[in-house]
């Protein structure tokens, strides 16, 4: 029996080192800045541990049941910590208070472990041979957490899963001194029952844990989220932050309204600027409406036919009003029509049966080509369709990702433009949220840059233009292969080179 | 180790491998406690009307027609000995197939969700050798020109798509076949040594110019050494080359099995090798392991070969006997869209029938027929219809979705042709080749099974991989192939029956895959081919040879 209650010592240990470790990384993951998040945890919890020993001092009879209950309480608390905290980070106005109450609670509560142990063996041993034994045992413990936390729990069983394995630990020591010290605890039935509730709950959410992370929004986003909506092609998180408005399709940022003008005038102008006189307008993306909102600064557009996959997106860039005020209301403008639709199959149905129509600029605003899906729109066969769709003065624009991240990706869409048969003219921007931006426009005669820019624009005038066009020999043009259905080589680039930049 | 913030977060390396915990299995166990029944259908080739066939009491013919050639089977080789004869200028021929639709076992069918294939779904580049093939393509505009190389510019919509393979082993899918996770430095060591191997002997040639390892396999070099393979299995080959990787093995019989629906133990070394070392096809715009393919399949080309016939194409109409007879042929047919008796008197005929068939057909000729050397593989294929996509962890959904550890073969996708980005529902064609039993056993067990069992087969093979599938499986059509693809055992394809059955009888000639040891689409088309140029030949008309 002494044994037994030594082998707890070892798994409490363990346990309470465990909470801390999740809770400092938690903070630090969510919150930013490390070192403050883990000495400012460790510090409340060491804190609260010391307040829990105090209260010890108020246990005076049935020591056992105390130390049972106790048990119970870290596990389900200790053990949901995890799950908790990141569920109900978007959902809550002080995240730093709650993290702080939880990281208290466990901390008195682990406080008070040891020396209602220590109590409870007392009369077992003699007090220098307890005192060596159980402080012994609590620092080897806490030895093996510390290694076992980064090397195994968290590459194998993330935070969310070890949080709650630890918690059934707590229970199943409560359980064990329960079936062991049956006659000596009072309410043992009533103790062994809600051990049981909250080792299934526990148990539960170890099984459940992708489906309960799957809420948290805040695993993937800083800000506030403010509207989060899963349709059936994408999850749209909108989030907000100190006035900074972005938008994260599939938790992929597509803009941040602090400097979306720098991508969107960038997008836009040189294309439109270019054109004679450009009346019809094609938008293959760009359902957040920010890209027609520099478009219908030209008064001679007289026609915009937006694709966008999701109706969804169109819809809320349409209503919510804080999402309007960015866009300026372009998507309720009349020259518009939204087309619903996959782009690819629309304009091969477009053009096998309606002959398609010329538009005067196509803008190709879709999100990077981070998979096989994506990539069709990248792909020699949909940009020969493109083609079958304009004329001779014509101007296409993709957006292309980094040329400075991604070079042989970024280029890679100009050798497919090339291949198509355009001819092609690469530019760049710089968009802080970004980083350095690509663009790619696409002619049928050589781009010849335009003389004026509408007045008004933030970003845009002949000066930034010209410098755009220039290339840093970092990200120069690279022979690349060229993406294709069969063979989408720009989706494996843009993952070789993204992945050594992002860790995701 | 570097952690990535996904795995940071959930964890997922060993927790899910294990899958002991995972949500999925759990579900599935409930699931089994009350096995659902799913919407569905059996499909498969005609057995009632095939049965015909075995009786002896032909009824009277009510009356008789007439036709310059009769092509009896409108699969792939009699659609193609019918279209190689309109293009000589025959056109008063008659196209008979005894199922529903033409196309036998390249077949396909269409549901509000996608058009999906039975059998056939793809072929591969097109080799050199395969001249007939490759002007049936530029006809059809697979292939559209020529690039400055000369290599064939192949239509872009019809390649196949990107990804194309993936392998679900330890709980996650890689991408490609060859097991990747795990190897140890021998295993990779023998995965190169193979590969090269198999590489070189892709482009080597025999003393007679030919290639080693052809399609048309007959295209094949005709050096002794090589052709001794034919007597060795797979298996046997592989051992006396210290080809022991587990793994290798692994992959190797899965090779033989989708191909030849037969285990490499039984497949023979010659066949084995020249699943790896024939297919060398060249494009302008595609990889040399590039295929071209189909929501269904090569149910396409059956529909494109099918079209020009017209009414000559009669189905629904079983042939029961052919008897050849002084300058021509007699072929008593049953006719079930009015079921009448019919006799057909022409000048010549095509057997596009499998051999064990034709040799029913010509019962005094059945000695000369000697379809007991052909030896056939059952086969059981399921189209599965779901209303969400399968997705699974690591590599993304392809075309062609096999798991390791599982009996069938896996399944293709018929939605990876679309152009759009995210299909919301599609149908999952599962193959399953009955190789675990000798032929006949697997074929007796096969077509014993209900529609019922056979769709709990399929729904507990995909669920298994695919828990989050559970209630999204709409229906599951089945289909069983009783005779579906010749076995190439050894000794088969270098052996003398099949270089016997090649053999006109008069004015009766025979095409089918069988006649080349393995059920290839160039196979068949180029025996329907050769088979239509001997009539050509035999009624004195002059053509240039597509050969
Ligand atoms: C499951 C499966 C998957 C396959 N996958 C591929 C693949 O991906 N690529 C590939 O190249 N090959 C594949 N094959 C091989 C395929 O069999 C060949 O490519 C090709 O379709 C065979 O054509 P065939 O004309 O030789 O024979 P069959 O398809 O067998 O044609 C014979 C025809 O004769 C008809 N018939 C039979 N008896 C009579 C009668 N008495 N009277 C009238 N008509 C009769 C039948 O109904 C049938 O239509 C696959 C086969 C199967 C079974």
């Amino acid at each position: 029996m002494a044994p037994l209650l030594l082998v707890s010592v070892f798994v409490i240990a363990t346990c309470g080192l465990i909470y801390e470790l999740i809770a400092g990384t938690l903070a630090s993951y969510l919150l930013g800045d490390s070192v403050t998040q883990f000495s400012t945890i460790i510090g409340c919890y060491l804190f609260a541990m010391g307040i829990g020993s105090w209260l010890s001092r108020y246990v005076n009879k049935n020591l056992l049941g105390v130390f049972v209950e106790v048990e119970i309480l870290i596990g389900l608390i200790g053990g949901s910590s995890a799950a908790l905290l990141f569920v109900l980070f978007e959902h809550i106005y002080s995240f730093h208070f709650l993290l702080y109450f939880v990281v208290t609670v466990i901390g008195v509560l682990v406080g008070l472990e040891i020396p209602l142990l220590l109590r409870i063996l007392e009369s077992r041993f003699e007090f220098k041979d307890l005192v060596s034994k159980v402080f012994s045992l609590d620092y080897v413990g806490a030895l093996f957490a510390s290694v076992l936390f980064p090397l195994v729990l968290i590459p194998y069983l993330g935070l969310v899963r070890t949080s709650f394995s630890f918690g059934m630990g707590n229970v199943l020591v409560a359980f064990w001194m329960l079936l062991m010290m049956r006659e000596r605890i009072p309410g043992y039935r009533w103790h062994l029952g809600t051990a049981a509730i909250v080792l299934a709950l526990l148990s539960a959410g170890f099984v459940y844990s992708e489906r309960i992370m799957s809420f948290a929004e805040a695993s993937t986003y800083p800000g506030k989220v403010i509207l989060s909506e899963s349709t059936p092609y994408q999850r749209i998180v909108i989030t907000e932050q100190s006035g900074d408005v972005r938008l994260f399709l599939n938790a992929n940022l597509q803009f941040s309204s602090v400097d979306e003008y720098r991508y969107h005038e960038a997008l836009v102008h040189p294309a439109l600027s270019a054109h004679p006189s450009p009346r019809n307008v094609l938008i293959i993306g760009g359902g957040d409406g920010l890209a027609l909102r520099e478009v219908l600064k030209y008064p001679s557009v007289a026609k915009v036919t937006m694709v966008d996959l999701d109706p969804e997106m169109t819809r809320l860039f349409s209503t919510n009003a804080l999402l309007t005020a960015l866009n300026g209301q372009s998507l309720l403008s009349k020259k518009l029509t939204i087309i619903n639709k996959d782009a690819f199959t629309w304009l091969k149905e477009q053009r096998d049966n309606a002959g398609g129509g010329i538009y005067d600029i196509i803008l190709i605003d879709v999100p990077d080509p981070s998979n096989f899906s994506i990539g069709k729109l990248y792909t020699v066969t949909f940009y020969k369709l493109l083609r079958s769709v304009t004329d001779e003065d014509s101007i296409v624009v993709v957006q292309s990702t980094s040329p400075l991240v991604a070079r042989k990706s970024f280029w890679c869409v100009t050798n497919t433009l090339k291949a198509a048969g355009f001819e092609t003219a690469a530019y760049h921007a710089f968009v802080p949220s970004f980083g350095e931006w690509g663009f790619t426009i696409a002619t049928n005669k050589p781009y010849a840059s335009p003389k004026s820019y509408p007045s008004g624009l933030k970003y845009l005038n002949v000066e930034t233009a010209d410098d755009m066009f220039h290339f840093a020999p970092d990200m120069a043009w690279v022979e690349t292969k060229i993406q294709r259905l069969d063979d989408q080589a720009l989706i494996h680039y843009f993952d070789e080179e993204w992945s050594k930049y992002l860790i995701y | 180790m570097k952690i990535t913030r996904g795995q940071f977060i959930k964890g997922g390396l060993a927790a899910s491998a294990t899958g002991l915990f995972s949500l999925g299995s759990l579900r599935s166990r409930l699931n089994a406690a009350e096995p659902p029944t799913y919407p569905g259908k059996m499909i498969g080739a005609s057995h009632q009307l095939g049965h015909l066939l075995r009786q002896s009491n032909l009824s009277r013919a009510s009356d008789e027609l007439r036709a310059r050639v009769v092509v009896v089977g409108g699969g792939i080789a009699g659609l193609g000995a019918a279209r190689r004869l309109m293009r000589a200028g025959i056109e008063d021929i008659l196209v008979l197939d005894l199922e529903e639709e033409p196309g036998g076992n390249a077949r396909s069918g269409v549901n509000e969700t996608s058009a999906y294939p039975w059998g056939a779904h793809y072929v591969p580049l097109l080799t050199e050798e395969a001249r007939a093939v490759r002007r049936l393509f530029e006809d059809l505009g697979i292939i559209t020109g020529k690039d400055a190389r000369g290599l064939p510019i192949y239509d872009e919509y019809m390649l196949g798509f990107e990804p194309k393979e993936r392998l679900f082993r330890f709980g996650r899918w890689q991408e490609g076949l060859v097991p990747a996770i795990g190897t140890t430095p021998e295993d990779e060591a023998q995965y190169r040594r193979f590969f090269s191997l198999m590489n070189e002997l892709k482009t080597q040639c025999g003393s007679d110019g030919r290639r080693l390892f052809a399609i048309p396999v007959d295209e094949s070099s005709t050096d002794p050494h090589w052709r001794a393979l034919d007597m060795l299995s797979m298996e046997q080959w592989m051992g006396r080359e210290g080809f022991t990787s587990d793994l290798l093995r692994w992959y190797v019989n899965y090779a033989c099995r989708d191909d030849y629906g037969t285990v490499f133990s039984e497949t023979s070394a010659w066949a084995g090798i020249h699943y790896f070392a024939s297919r060398n096809g060249q494009a302008a715009n595609a990889e040399s392991d590039d295929v071209v393919t189909w929501p269904q399949g090569n149910g396409w080309l059956v529909a494109r070969m099918a079209e020009p016939l017209g009414p000559r194409l009669r189905t629904r109409c079983l042939a029961m006997r052919v008897a050849v007879a002084d300058g021509g042929v007699i072929v008593d047919v049953w006719d079930a869209n009015e079921s009448v008796a019919r006799m057909i008197r022409a000048e010549a005929a095509i057997l596009a029938t499998p051999r064990f068939i034709s040799a029913r057909l010509l019962p005094n000729a059945i000695e000369r027929m000697d379809p007991s050397s052909f030896s056939y593989a059952p086969w059981a294929v399921a189209n599965i219809t779901l209303d969400a996509m399968p997705e699974g962890k690591g590599a993304p959904l392809s075309w062609d979705n096999v798991a390791f550890d599982s009996p069938t073969l896996g399944y293709v996708v018929a939605t990876s042709q679309e152009l759009g980005m995210k299909p919301l529902s599609t149908v999952l064609t599962a193959y399953w080749p009955l190789s675990h039993k000798t032929p006949s056993e697997a074929r007796q067990d096969a077509l014993g099974r209900s529609l019922d069992e056979w769709q709990r087969i399929f729904a507990d093979d995909l669920l298994n991989i695919h828990p989050e599938l559970s209630g999204h499986i709409r229906s599951i059509d089945v289909c069983v192939w009783g005779h579906a693809m010749i076995r190439p055992v050894p000794g088969f394809i270098w052996g003398e029956a099949r270089q016997r059955a090649r053999e006109p009888l008069g004015r009766l000639a025979f095409a089918h895959s069988d006649l080349g040891g393995i059920s290839l689409f160039e196979e068949a088309y180029t025996h329907g081919v050769r088979a239509a140029e001997h009539v050509l030949t035999q009624l004195s008309v002059n053509y240039d040879s597509e050969l």
